[in-house]
């Protein structure tokens, strides 16, 4: 077969696999209204952003001539700060999220991924760079890149039954958006964010549960099984295992929030019976540094 | 045995095991049910949490109780509990067992012995010895006590008889015990029979009695009456409360000898009536036949009552010789017959011709003294087949010339002319009195009134035989009646008119008692001992206490006199007697028998059948507790969500069960035959048998399609279109004609198939076989078609042929033709031979067999292919060559239209052969 049909028949896979996830995730960013641009401070950047009197110290071929020749005093041209920001999105491909409690509410995997896609979105459109650990590739900015991402994400998650946040080609000082349900080792997630914290990566915790992840209405004799079929619990009344496990749960919860507010991170929970929109805005501000 | 209410146990510590249950609760609450397996992330979550009630009751209460059921009901199904329980008989001593042994006891026989079984076995527990006697076989010396167990082997052999115990053989035995005491139990039969009052004295003398008595009433069936043209049937009980329904069953030979139920009729006892009767009204013929009536469903030899002659009329003829004096009713030489025969026979008038064809049981000629010569033989065939020929003398007898020089067969002696004339006034001598009758006449022990005299009568010549034919005689010596055996039958000649003009016999008894000893007449009611005084009765069959009838073997002959007023005994038997030419019935049930109830006195102990019937329950319960145990592993499986794929089983499972059931597919089949059967019987219909070769049979259905269209265009014989039959699954005789094309290597039909096949050709049918070798075959060359014909037609039943003989109708039924070509041009056709004597007649044989249809044509010429045409009506097989062909298929059309003729016409067309002959024959 010749690459070029290698590469159309690829590329028909992909339009196959992605408009779904795609076009989703972009009727889901078109939501949010974006304003002119994102900074709004002085930076360096191509646009122009505003013309200041020239303090001392500011050298002399910053002066902007044309400008200043129109009065008496020198102004400087400053241009708006439009070095994009490196948004490094995890979104657990673990097991444990392709689970759904009921047939009409999506697996916990396919919102964190509609999710990721909507952010990458609308991160491209504000000229951010976005990558997916997953690529293992640094972020990069371009329609093309969203093409990459939804391609990963749609592709088939990982073996393991709770994976560990991955900081793969994560620049420092860049962000960070991991998405996942963080009933994993607990330990794993902290070592992450501690050296993510120690280069200056900042970032953002989104915890997707399902619903009966929070209610956990069972009751009578039963033998819960992990999404691989690899662990197993068995117990004789269910029902009375509810109070200590939310209380687990609880604890799981208060310990993230504990280490994001440690590292500089934000940390939220959605549930898949909730919409999605919801949780995007918020990314949306987590990642803009407004909430 | 411990008791608790009617129930006992029999391994009453078993019971103990009951204790046991509420251990068991506890267990079977601690087995949980199959866990639900739920997917869940938050597993991880849930490590390390412990259950805090780690029992947890997730049984269903009501399957705990099923489970609980379940062995409550094998702990107490081992326990053996019985319901009502024989509770042992108190006491020490020997035990005597008493049965009454009567028809009465038959009903219920087999309870009484288990009962018996019961007595002696407990006998046998408490080491006492015992003694089982019936009263209606009476052991001969002391009573025979033995151990128990000796009994106890004995007891099948212990059989009721069919009569009462008889009080005075009671006393002797009472008289003839030894002294010492016992206990007794006594099994009545819930008649009060008499002598019973004083043996149960007898036995209160010695010891406690107890007694031991079905509740269920005893009924009876008396001996059917004839009364008014209506059998009167009457059933009598012993016990009146309640109405009750009595079923009686008429058994007799049927039409073809076998014992069958001829009738049947119900009726009921009113409440606290012990009668009931009903007139049952059934035609001679059958009423004849009936041999017993039986009550249905009650084993006892009172529940039957067998007939005899009193029920069967004897169908009598009566012609006299001349009929012309009107008016003259007491000189006719019939009336005082009709007088006498008219209650208890059917009496038959018209000429003897007519009457032979009836086949009557006796004739009886008055004075008639010749025969016509065609009535003559017919009653002497009669009479040999069994017939009864009574002739009266009279003076047309003694005027002719009938049996006088030699013997008629029709008369018992040779008379001398003229006949005697004694006691009138012209002649001397008194008339003469009857002589007392001999010892082996059938008339013998009939008293002879003084007052019977004979002032004429007809001389019989003296002769070497003529003693042993005399049965009556006067007091001179001459013969009054006379008899001769004739074959089966006899000839009785009474030498005196049957009227009052030659003797007072006929006025007097006398007459109707010697039709009846004659067996011309039958009596309604039983015969006292004076009529039966002199005869002897042989029993021929006997009743057991069952009901049963037996063959009587070689009992011993019984007295007349003692018959007649014998009841059913050891001695007299219950059964038919025969005795001459009668038969008498000895039932258990007479006229005159009276059902008492038993009354026991208040201090005896009486026990019920019923009441206490003895019920294991363990096998019951074990059954309850594996029932128990199957739902509740339904209940398990259907908790543990187990049951869905089982469900899907079930259903299989009884949907197979259900599926042989439904009749669809046979009815299906039905509809099939009826269709074939309706396709090839709205039209003519020429059919073809199936080979098997598919080419063959296409090439047979062509053939006969264009025989029938010949045929539609020629004939007034319109076929439909031809039928393929299959000679194993189809029937035959819808069709009158089968063209079977042989091929070498067809299948040979089954034995069921060539049963069909000679069915078929015995009732008309017609089979062409065509080997189709006719180019090759020749005189003394075999073909493989040749020797295939040869293989199947073996086994068919066809008559000798001859090869096609020129004058063969076969030959001018339509066309007039020399040659049956078909693609070939063979002369070699056989068709079924002439017979030898076939006789010639202008050169032109009659031929009469099967209706002058030759069953089989046999021939080479392959007519199909010469007949076959396609849908078009073209012909589908060239023949021959040129115009030369053409004809030869013409001819081979010709021969089909002459061959479906002769099968459809049968003779007509042979017959019109042979117009002519015929013609003449017939003087024309």
């Amino acid at each position: 077969m010749s690459p070029s049909a290698d590469l159309r028949s690829g590329a028909e896979a992909l339009a196959g696999g992605l408009p779904p996830l795609l076009a989703e995730a972009q009727q889901l960013a078109s939501t949010v209204l974006l304003g002119e641009h994102g900074r709004r401070r002085a930076g360096v950047g191509s646009e122009f952003w505003q013309y200041r009197p020239a303090h001392g110290g500011d050298e002399a071929r910053l002066i902007d001539w044309r400008r200043s020749a129109r009065s008496d005093t020198q102004f400087v041209r400053e241009r708006e700060w439009q070095a994009a920001q490196s948004v490094m999105i995890w979104a657990d491909g673990g097991q444990s999220m392709r689970f759904a409690s009921e047939k009409g509410l999506p697996q916990k995997a396919d919102r964190a991924a509609l999710l990721a896609m909507a952010s990458a979105v609308l991160l491209i459109r504000g000229g951010e760079r976005v990558g997916l650990t997953r690529l293992g590739t640094p972020p990069r900015s371009g329609e093309l890149q969203l093409l990459r991402i939804a391609e990963s994400l749609s592709g088939a998650g990982e073996a393991a039954e709770y994976a560990a946040p991955s900081l793969r080609g994560l620049p420092a000082h860049a962000r960070a958006l991991f998405l996942s349900d963080f009933l994993g080792d607990p330990e794993a997630l902290s070592q992450a964010l501690t050296k993510a914290a120690d280069r200056g990566v900042k970032g953002t915790l989104l915890m997707v549960l399902d619903p009966q992840e929070e209610a956990f209405p069972f009751d009578g004799r039963t033998v819960f099984e992990s999404m691989g079929h690899t662990m197993r619990y068995e117990t004789q009344k269910a029902r009375d295992l509810k109070d200590r496990y939310l209380e687990r749960l609880a604890e799981r919860k208060d310990l993230l929030a504990r280490l994001a507010a440690r590292t500089g991170w934000q940390f939220s929970v959605h549930h898949t019976d909730s919409p999605a929109q919801g949780a995007l805005l918020w990314l949306h501000g987590a990642i803009g540094g407004r909430v | 045995m411990w008791m608790l209410g009617p129930i006992g146990f029999t391994a009453p510590w078993l019971l103990l095991g009951l204790i046991v249950l509420p251990v068991l609760w506890l267990l079977l609450r601690a087995v949980p049910p199959a866990p639900v397996r739920r997917l869940f992330p938050g597993v991880v979550l849930l490590f390390g949490l412990k259950d805090e009630e780690h029992e947890a009751d997730k049984t269903p209460w009501w399957l705990l109780l099923l489970r609980m059921l379940a062995v409550a009901a094998v702990i107490v199904g081992f326990a053996g509990p019985v319901l009502n329980p024989d509770r042992t008989q108190e006491g020490q001593g020997p035990l005597l067992i008493l049965a009454d042994g009567t028809w009465a006891d038959a009903a219920d026989w087999q309870r009484r012995i288990e009962r018996i079984g019961v007595a002696l076995d407990e006998a046998a527990r408490a080491g006492r010895p015992a003694a089982v006697v019936s009263l209606t076989d009476l052991p001969e010396g002391p009573l025979p006590f033995q151990a128990a167990e000796a009994w106890t082997q004995r007891l099948p052999g212990l059989t009721p008889h069919p009569w009462a115990p008889s009080p005075e053989a009671l006393a002797a035995w009472i008289k003839g015990w030894e002294p010492g005491s016992f206990d007794s139990l006594w099994l009545s039969d819930g008649l009060a029979h008499p002598g019973r009052e004083d043996l149960l004295a007898a036995l209160e003398a010695r010891g406690t009695v107890r007694v031991f008595e079905s509740p269920r009433p005893v009924a009876v069936l008396l001996p059917p009456l004839f009364k008014d043209g209506a059998i009167a049937l009457t059933a009598r009980r012993s016990r009146t409360a309640g109405a009750a329904e009595v079923t009686v069953s008429a058994q007799g030979p049927g039409p073809n000898g076998v014992e069958a139920e001829l009738s049947r009729v119900t009726f009921g006892f009113e409440d606290g009536k012990s009668e009931a009767s009903i007139d049952l009204s059934l035609p001679p013929e059958l009423r004849n036949r009936i041999t017993r009536f039986e009550i249905v469903g009650l084993r006892s030899a009172g529940a039957v009552s067998l007939t005899d002659d009193t029920l069967k009329r004897r169908e009598v003829a009566l012609i006299a010789g001349s009929e012309d004096r009107e008016g003259l009713e007491l000189l006719s030489p019939t009336h005082y017959l009709e007088q006498a025969l008219a209650p208890t026979a059917d009496l038959i008038h018209g000429t003897l011709g007519d009457v032979i064809l009836a086949n009557p049981d006796a004739i009886i000629l008055a004075d008639v003294a010749t025969l016509a010569e065609g009535e003559a033989g017919p009653l002497l065939d009669w009479v040999e087949r069994g017939g009864l020929l009574i002739r009266f003398a009279g003076p047309r007898l003694a005027a002719s010339s009938v049996s006088r020089e030699t013997e008629d067969p029709l008369m018992p002696v040779r008379l001398r002319v003229g006949g005697r004339s004694v006691g009138g006034a012209m002649s001397w001598g008194e008339p003469k009195a009857l002589a007392p009758f001999p010892e082996n006449s059938p008339f013998a022990g009939l008293p002879v009134p003084e007052d019977v005299t004979v002032t004429s009568q007809v001389m019989a010549q003296p002769d070497p035989q003529l003693s042993s034919r005399v049965i009556a005689e006067l007091a001179d010596g001459t013969p009054l009646v006379t008899r001769k055996e004739v074959g089966l039958g006899q000839v009785v000649l009474f030498h005196v008119t049957a009227n009052a003009e030659w003797s007072t016999l006929p006025l007097s008894g006398l007459f109707v008692q010697m039709l009846e000893r004659l067996a011309v007449s039958s009596r309604p009611q039983r015969p006292s001992s004076e009529e039966l005084a002199g005869t002897t009765w042989v029993p021929e069959e006997v009743i057991d206490a069952f009901g049963r009838i037996k063959d009587a073997g070689t009992l011993p002959g019984i007295p007349g006199e003692e018959l007649a007023v014998a009841e059913a005994g050891p001695a007299t038997p219950p059964g038919l007697y025969a005795g001459e030419d009668r038969r008498l019935a000895l039932n258990v049930a007479g006229a005159g028998i009276e059902l008492t109830p038993t009354a026991w006195p208040a201090r005896i102990v009486v026990e019920g059948l019923a009441v206490a019937r003895t019920l294991p329950l363990k096998g019951w319960l074990l059954a309850l507790a594996l029932a128990l145990l199957a739902l509740d592993a339904v209940a398990s499986l259907a908790l543990g969500g187990r049951l869905r794929g089982a469900r899907g089983l079930t259903t299989a499972l009884m949907l197979g069960l259900l599926l042989p059931g439904l009749a669809g597919p046979a009815r299906a089949q039905d509809a099939a035959a009826d269709a074939f059967a309706i396709e090839a019987t709205s039209r003519v219909v020429l059919a073809h048998v199936i080979t098997g070769d598919k080419k063959l049979d296409d090439l047979a259905q062509a053939g006969l399609l264009g025989l029938s269209e010949t045929l539609f265009a020629r004939t007034s014989v319109e076929p439909g279109l031809p039928i393929g039959v299959d000679l194993e699954t189809d029937e035959l005789s819808f069709f009158p004609f089968l063209y079977w094309p042989i091929s070498p290597d067809q299948k040979t039909p089954s034995s069921e198939a060539y049963a069909k096949l000679n069915r078929y050709l015995r009732a008309g049918g017609m089979i062409l076989f065509d080997t189709r070798d006719g180019d090759v075959a020749g005189f003394g060359s075999s073909t493989p078609e040749g020797r295939k014909l040869k293989v199947l037609a073996a086994p068919l039943d066809i008559p000798p042929l001859e090869p096609i003989p020129a004058d063969h109708v076969l030959t001018r039924t339509f066309y007039l033709l020399q040659d049956f070509p078909g693609r070939f041009q063979s002369r070699d056709v056989w068709v079924e031979a002439a017979p030898p004597d076939a006789e010639q007649v202008e050169g032109m044989p009659f031929r009469n067999l099967n209706d002058g249809v030759t069953p089989v044509v046999i021939g080479g010429n392959d007519w199909a292919s010469a007949w076959a045409v396609d849908s078009r009506g073209a012909p589908l097989v060239p023949i021959g060559r040129g115009f030369a062909g053409e004809r030869q298929r013409e001819m081979a059309k010709r021969f089909g239209v002459n061959l479906i003729m002769h099968v459809l016409t049968g003779n007509y067309k042979s017959d019109q052969v042979h117009v002519p002959a015929l013609l003449e024959r017939l003087g024309q």
